[in-house]
């Protein structure tokens, strides 16, 4: 059994904070823990921060693009915060550009974004 | 262990007509370097090779490489990078050297045998010293060239703030990938550090944009959003905008501007930032 990431929630917005670089299955299990929480919690919004992660791979790319597009179909906004520009740098090399996945400086520009209505918020 | 025995027969020269050779030697050198090394300096300098060189010799030395040139080495190190920082040329260097080998050929004149091969030997010790100070002086060379390269890179990619919240970087110069790759983490650092939600990248001082550059910028802005914040570039010269759509680039969902004005205009404008003026200004 592999480590699994709390899913907390604030009001109707779920906070999932990683604390620590992903393994494949841990990403699996926070995917299927998210859309069940979304449903559970009936969430308008997910933050998910990675500010303390330091490597990220193709997989972990690809889980915040999945997760966005998990969300989006259950009625929620997913903001992913605190990208290191190391992270970000990787990313872009890899060719993920997470198109559709919002993102945001800290966690509370990224909570500032989900308060905003959806439609300023594209702007 | 006859060739020792011929080496103690050149240093017995050395040694006994030191001031002459010495000062000869000076004379020599001062000749081809010209004026712009100071006399005493110069004096200074060689007087204190030519003793390390004898007493190297004396204790036997038989090349460069030998423990006993461990002085002679430290010297000619010193003063060739001094001439490398000065700015003299690589003969200019040598011949500090080579000028040796002159200063001793009359002692050939009246020489037996024996002397001649002293002085044979001395001179592939002296090719060798020659050689050596070359080296040191490429490699000073080369560790200046690196250092200045750093220090362009360093001075070339400043990350100023324009206002709370707005960053900008102004480019100069061409872009390569090593540049644009320390401009993408500097940028990216400040981002995180100002907490900037708003980025400017001003390329009014870049001369030409192909698609490599065009490449590196999307990447930098593509990090960017990735990050949380949105990228604006600026200083698009008409020319630049007629070789960005000749060469078929496509920016796609990036925001250009043709002036750093405007992209400022547009940044202050998206960190909801109102800017009036006020009717009463005399301008």
């Amino acid at each position: 059994m592999s480590d699994r990431i709390p899913i907390l929630r604030i009001g109707d917005i779920l906070l999932v904070s990683v604390q620590f670089d992903l393994e494949d299955q841990t990403v699996l299990n926070l995917q299927e823990d998210l859309a069940e929480q979304i449903v559970a919690k009936s969430a308008q919004g997910v933050v998910i921060d990675i500010s303390a992660l330091e490597i990220v791979d193709s997989f972990v790319g690809r889980m915040l693009a999945t997760v966005a597009a998990i969300s989006r179909v259950l009625d929620a906004r997913t903001v992913v915060v605190g990208m290191r520009p190391a992270v970000a740098i990787t990313l872009v090399e890899l060719g993920l550009s997470l198109g559709g996945v919002s993102t945001a400086l800290d966690l509370e520009k990224g909570l500032a974004k989900l308060r905003r209505p959806a439609s300023s918020a594209s702007q | 262990m006859a060739k020792q025995d011929n080496a103690v027969d050149l240093v017995g020269l050395l040694a006994a007509e030191k001031q002459d050779l010495a000062a000869s030697w000076v004379r020599e050198v001062q000749e081809s370097l010209g004026r712009r090394v100071g006399a005493a300096e110069l004096d200074r300098e060689l007087r204190e090779l030519y003793e390390a060189l004898v007493e190297a010799l004396r204790q036997g030395a038989q090349d460069v490489h030998a423990e006993q040139m461990s002085e002679v080495r430290a010297l000619l190190t010193e003063l060739s990078r001094n001439r490398a920082r000065q700015g003299f040329s690589p003969s200019e260097t040598a011949i500090s050297v080579f000028a040796l080998k002159t200063v001793l050929e009359p002692a050939l004149r009246d020489g037996s045998a024996d002397t001649v091969r002293a002085y044979l030997q001395l001179g592939r010790i002296l090719d060798g010293l020659g050689l050596f100070t070359i080296e040191t002086y490429t490699q000073t060379r080369d560790e200046l060239i690196t250092a200045q390269a750093e220090q362009l890179l360093e001075l070339s990619t400043p990350v100023v703030r324009l206002w709370d919240g707005v960053i900008a970087v102004p480019l100069v110069g061409t872009l390569d990938s090593a540049r644009t790759q320390v401009v993408m983490e500097k940028l990216l650092q400040a981002l995180v550090d100002t907490g900037s939600e708003q980025a400017i990248i001003d390329i009014t001082g870049v001369p030409a944009v192909d698609t490599q550059v065009a490449q590196h910028l999307l990447k930098t802005i593509v990090a960017a959003r990735l990050m949380g914040a949105e990228c604006t570039v600026s200083g698009i010269s008409p020319q630049i905008a007629q070789t960005i759509v000749a060469l078929g680039i496509e920016f796609d969902g990036i925001v250009t501007k043709a002036s750093l004005a405007d992209a400022l205009k547009l940044a202050l404008r998206r960190s909801g930032v109102d800017m009036v003026a006020h009717a009463g200004v005399q301008r």
